[in-house]
């Protein structure tokens, strides 16, 4: 099945917020903008407007004008919408101004200035804070988490080497080609005027709640519609909320519509980033390998707010150790205030920031051992029965040892790597190399997370027999429309012209949750299958489901006997059987299922320049069932891609705490010249309780690229990198 | 609309072009972009505005039948130009794009049709260039390329 909005992308006919005429709810709109934070940390002392403008004729929305609290309702709801008179972050929405005439808007923002008593900013999350630099409790930080199995010291008094290292990440731009953009308008009600948000978006509810929360107003007076959206990767998980939040201020404050679209200089300035990161490695092995002990340390850095640092840090400790099974495990993480723009979601969740530090790590083990990395990997390696560092037993049939080999062989490996080795023999200044990684996603929230959401999914059943697919998981070009469609034409055994996904309108769908942790297809997928059930026995005779035409009639003769009704069938989230987790102790399944990967890299590294290049790149991965081939293929693709720009090229710049680089110019995400055909694999089997089959793709292929294209070059060169953007810069003083 | 932050307009000019294929006269401020002109202006916001500094080519156009990045170009250079859009690329042959999953999130993917369609019509350039060397301008953060790649291979016949 194809796309189903793939021509109208094609032919430039989808209609994203910016490319919209200023009609219909927008007429007569304003255009918004931010005034921002000029330094990373200290009290506003003086806010002025430039002289030269009529400012009776620009709206302006202070702290002051926010009806509720003045706080993004997320996890901790510390961070402010507008800095109450204090700045923790370079580019922090200070002020928000709107006018229709959308240049001089601009010329006016650029007048205002914010004066600010600068107090010592926090900027390096690797650094002890001085007491000065304290913002938060006695040590900045804005979360610490453990993971305990066996007694690390039992397994430490056995080594027969200990091995020690260190990783490094960098942050990460997400660069969605269209910019962060949301409109607002206000309706009539039948209790009371409705504020609507509309705008590009991956967790419709998400907006919801913090629309809720700091207008002070209940779902009823507050509606959230997204809009075609230009590309995600979670940079539209959480910060959406906050330009829908400013965009609904100015419109309640102006009484007429508002829309905000950032440039991308804005864009890159002041929304999330990946969380940088550091994690320490200290492995206790046997002589094959064996690993006896791990004790790994993460810090991530949070910035200046604790927004959603606490999961994705959870989400990290979890997948530190890898896809290895080991007696003795002790994980200790935390996650740092720094006076920088606060870190979010990004495609991976902490997932590949520790991953790159232990799949670089295994292959330092082998180095340490003078073994093969793929030994040391297969030594490890989880099997069916095992258990993980929160001692889920793993099941599900999928045997990962058969998968690398399976892997190794589609990448020629043995072959890329012994003519890599003559290759380098002769070459004056080029060397060649070969790495692997090894990895797994868990797919879904972590932990109970799932449960706590209660996602629920509505199918309708409309007057003409088709049907409607009701759900908040959003369409960002990952491919929901379409895998929706599928799931619910096969689940119901119609032709795929009578079924339709509405669009997420949170007068209209339920709460599916966020689309967010790969989690759209399996969970949300297999909410649909259910609701549609739960449709078919509405309509039903004795309560036996309908199929097909049978069901398609029914539906017909339901609305002749039902008039001016609605009907529809609705599914809650249930966990599968026997998924338990202690979430105080992180003890137990700490996801429903994972998906697994294997990720193998051919690298090119000039002596000379010090710039690397990636010849070949294999991605085998097992998701479940593949419901559509071209998308699932296209999500491994492009998250490799992103991978390897992070591994090698995109480096974010900081001065005095803010994005320095924040243009496209100077901030390098790889061009189709840049990278390789990715060649992807899968290892299809069937997770019963996914939609379709399916477990998640959408972060997977962002976990082994780094580290095995890492990997690589120490194989081509002898080099030991261990940190990235693994940049000619960093990479030149490794080369001797 | 960077291009005009910094003052008042000072007077306009009027010029004509052409585009996609019709007649245009119209009125322009020395410092509008092309991108601008033809989103606001004109009604054609197919060509989308990616990051305004001719890095990413989501605004991808042909002045004269060479690709440019309308976000570069002030509208008064089009002057007696023929101006193209993703609006005048035929729907009917852009399948094998489809097929190969050339398109994801979209944001880019006007500006991509438009380059691919060039070199469709431009084909002699494959004699020196790849195509991957040739899509390089259009940056892409969903499909990797390969869908691209692949469709575009597609579109053209013939093998690359």
């Amino acid at each position: 099945m194809q796309r189903l909005e793939g021509l109208s992308k094609l032919t430039g006919a989808e209609r994203y917020l910016d490319d919209e005429p200023l009609e219909g709810p927008l007429k007569g709109c304003l255009w918004g903008m931010t005034v921002r934070s000029p330094v990373s940390r200290g009290k506003i002392t003086r806010i002025t407007y430039g002289a030269g403008f009529d400012w009776s004729q620009f709206v302006v929305v202070e702290p002051s004008d926010i009806p509720g609290p003045n706080e993004t309702y997320l996890i901790e709801n510390d961070q402010p919408v507008l800095a109450p008179g204090y700045v923790r972050h370079m580019h922090e929405a200070v002020v928000l101004i709107a006018h229709q005439d959308r240049n001089l808007l601009r010329r006016a923002v650029a007048s205002v200035r914010v004066d600010v008593a600068p107090e010592p900013p926090a900027l390096d999350f690797r650094l002890t804070p001085r007491p000065d630099q304290i913002q938060r409790g006695s040590d900045n930080l804005l979360k610490k988490l453990q993971i305990r199995k066996g007694n690390i010291e039992r397994g430490f008094a056995q080594a027969h080497k200990i091995v020690e290292g260190e990783y490094e990440t960098g942050a990460q731009e997400h660069v969605y080609i269209e910019p962060n953009a949301m409109s607002a308008w206000i309706e009539d009600g039948p209790t009371g005027d409705v504020v609507v948000v509309r705008g590009s978006m991956q967790c419709p509810y998400y907006v919801l709640n913090a629309l809720k929360h700091a207008l002070k107003r209940d779902e009823s007076r507050v509606r959230v519609i997204q809009s075609p959206t230009g590309g995600g990767f979670g940079g539209k998980e959480d910060y959406p909320s906050t330009i829908a939040l400013h965009c609904a201020l100015l419109t309640l404050k102006a009484r007429r519509p508002v829309k905000i679209v950032y440039d991308r200089s804005e864009d890159m300035a002041a929304t999330t980033k990946r969380h940088p990161s550091l994690v320490r490695h200290r492995t206790a092995v046997d002589q094959n390998g064996k690993m006896l002990a791990q004790h790994i340390e993460v810090i991530l850095d949070g910035g200046a707010y604790v927004t959603l640092s606490p999961v994705v840090l959870s989400r990290g400790i979890i997948h530190a150790a890898g896809p290895y099974t080991c007696e003795n495990v002790l994980i200790e993480g935390k996650a740092v205030l720094t006076n920088s723009v606060p870190y979010g979601a990004f495609r991976g969740f902490g997932a590949p920031q520790t991953i790159f530090a232990v799949e670089r790590h295994m292959d330092r083990i082998a180095a340490a051992l003078n073994l093969d990395p793929l030994q040391v990997r297969r030594v490890n390696l989880l099997k069916d029965g095992d258990t993980t560092s929160t001692q889920q037993v793993i099941k599900g049939g999928t045997d990962r040892h058969a998968l690398l080999d399976q892997t190794l062989h589609i990448a020629n490996y043995d072959a890329h790597k012994r003519e890599a080795e003559k290759f380098n023999r002769t070459h004056p200044y080029l060397r060649r190399g070969v790495g692997v990684a090894t990895v797994l996603h868990g797919a879904g929230f972590t932990g109970n997370g799932e449960v706590y959401l209660n996602s629920k999914v509505d199918v309708a059943g409309r007057p003409d027999g088709s049907l409607e697919v009701l759900a908040a998981s959003t369409e960002m070009g990952q491919g929901t429309n379409t895998v929706f469609t599928k799931i619910a034409a096969d689940a119901a055994g119609y032709d795929i012209a009578d079924v339709f996904v509405g669009t997420p309108d949170t007068f209209r769908v339920p709460n599916s949750g966020p689309t967010v942790a790969s989690r759209t297809v399996m969970v949300v997928g297999k909410l649909v299958e259910r609701a549609i059930d739960e449709l078919a026995r509405q309509v039903g005779q004795n309560g036996s489901p309908l199929r097909g035409p049978a069901l398609k009639s029914a539906i017909q003769a339901w609305h002749r006997a039902n008039p001016e009704s609605e009907l529809k069938g609705r599914a809650t989230y249930q966990p599968p059987p026997d998924v338990k987790f202690d979430d105080k102790n992180y003890i137990g399944d700490a996801y429903a299922t994972f998906a697994w990967g294997v990720c193998v890299a051919a690298v090119e590294v000039d002596l000379r320049t010090a710039a690397v290049r990636v010849l070949d790149f294999v991605a085998a991965q097992d998701i479940g069932k593949v419901i559509n081939p071209v998308l699932a293929t296209g999500q491994v693709q492009g998250g490799v891609v992103q991978a390897i720009g992070w591994a090698l090229t995109e480096e974010m710049k900081f001065k005095d705490g803010g994005m320095h680089n924040n243009t496209l110019t100077n901030y390098i995400i790889p061009t189709s010249d840049d990278v390789p055909s990715i060649r992807v694999h899968f290892h299809e089997n069937p997770y019963p309780h996914g939609g379709g089959g399916a477990k998640g793709v959408g972060e997977l292929p962002m976990d082994g690229p780094a580290p095995a294209i890492l990997n690589a070059v120490a194989h081509a060169t002898g080099a030991d990198p261990r940190a990235i953007p693994l940049t000619p810069e960093r990479l030149l003083p490794l080369l001797r | 609309m960077q291009t005009t932050a910094s003052n008042p307009a000072a007077s306009t000019l009027q010029i004509a072009f052409s585009l996609n294929g019709q007649a245009i006269d119209i009125a322009v401020d020395p410092r509008e972009r092309l991108l601008d002109t033809l989103r606001y202006r004109l009604n054609l916001p197919g060509t989308k505005e990616g990051c305004g500094e001719g890095e990413c080519g989501a605004c991808t156009v042909t002045i004269d039948d060479l690709p440019a990045n309308s976000c570069l170009v002030p509208t008064f250079q089009v002057r007696g130009c023929s101006v193209r859009t993703i609006e005048s690329v035929p729907k009917a042959e852009l399948g094998p794009m489809l097929a190969a999953g050339a398109t994801q999130c979209g944001a880019c993917t006007p500006g991509v049709v438009m380059t691919a369609h060039w070199i469709k019509q431009h084909s002699q350039v494959l004699e020196s260039q790849t195509l991957r060397a040739l899509m390089a301008g259009n940056l892409c953060r969903c499909t990797g390329y390969d869908g691209i790649i692949d469709g575009v291979r597609r579109w053209i016949g013939g093998p690359q």
